[in-house]
């Protein structure tokens, strides 16, 4: 984003208050999963998941369940499409895929990064990483669609007709 | 690892209560996911909690949670009907979101559309108050290993 405007500037910090008080503590899913917010830029975001023994779907190995890592990509992945968005507008995820490359390492913390690559005036188009330290140890990635401008951010509400 | 899942898999066989396949896993406590049959039917179940709305305003389910429920009932129908000595793993998966999610309980049912010795094909769908109208579906593989093969 460009910083010439001393307005706009100011405009999009006030965005990026917002949207991290909106991701961490008014999601009550994220909350409750514990993600942090960590790192927002022009068209993408990088989210933090401590490792916490109730989110783990193998009791023998400590691995998080795949749940949780969709979850978190869900969420990054949606605050990529945001941040790439000329004004705000709802959004909702109209698929989601993730490969799963290696289980998430117990007591490690995971790291997601997504970046929305291609706005249309109706879709958005993103993808991410989920990952240990840097993203030389991958632990997941992640591809998908966003519709722009849902109605009340229902899902797919114009499709359905509802 | 493997002793423990066999376990858990033929109590929940031999009891006819699927209930046995979540009950070990803590994200499934966490998430309020479990597995039931109805009408000699293995469904996976989502117990509504305020944990898993993603937005307040509508209310609606964040969407991580039924790509969740979703992943889980395909394992749980794998656990079910085939024989394997350790957790499927997943390799990937594709969730189509068709509907917003209400705050209610959800359904699942999975369905292996292939079994292959190393690989398992499922697709699962999820609803909440009507079937015909599923919220979100989903594609998936998992590796597997046959009971016969040792887990290597």
């Amino acid at each position: 984003m460009s910083d010439s405007d001393p307005n706009d500037r100011a405009a999009v910090v006030t965005r990026l208050a917002e949207l991290n008080r909106t991701f961490s503590q008014v999601v009550p899913h994220n909350r409750a999963l514990g993600l942090e917010m960590v790192e927002l830029t022009d068209s993408a975001a990088r989210v933090r998941l401590p490792w916490r023994a109730d989110l783990v779907g193998n009791p023998a190995t400590g691995v998080l369940h795949g749940g949780v890592i969709t979850a978190l990509m869900d969420a990054c992945c949606g605050a990529a499409v945001f941040m790439a968005l000329p004004r705000p507008r709802p959004i909702a995820t109209l698929d989601l895929r993730i490969d799963y490359l290696m289980p998430a390492a117990p007591h490690e913390v995971v790291l997601a990064r997504a970046e929305c690559y291609k706005v249309t005036r109706n879709v958005a188009f993103v993808r991410g990483v989920a990952y240990h330290d840097d993203e030389s140890r991958l632990i997941a990635s992640a591809a998908g669609a966003f519709m722009l401008g849902t109605k009340r951010g229902s899902r797919r509400s114009e499709a359905a007709g509802e | 690892m493997s002793d423990d899942i066999v376990r858990y898999v033929r109590q929940a066989r031999d009891a006819g209560d699927p209930g046995a396949l979540a009950a070990p896993i803590p994200y499934a406590r966490f998430m309020g996911i479990g597995a039931r049959l109805v009408d000699g039917e293995l469904l996976g179940t989502m117990t509504f909690g305020e944990q898993l709305v993603g937005n307040t305003a509508l209310p609606a389910l964040h969407g991580g949670t039924l790509g969740a429920l979703l992943e889980s009932t395909a394992i749980f129908q794998i656990l079910w009907e085939a024989q394997t000595v350790v957790l499927p793993k997943t390799i990937n998966l594709t969730v189509e979101y068709l509907r917003s999610g209400k705050p209610v309980d959800t359904w699942a049912k999975g369905t292996i559309t292939r079994l292959g010795r190393r690989v398992a094909n499922v697709r699962a769908e999820a609803w909440q108050e009507d079937r015909g109208r599923p919220i979100a579906i989903a594609s998936a593989h998992f590796l597997i290993v046959p009971v016969e093969e040792p887990a290597t």
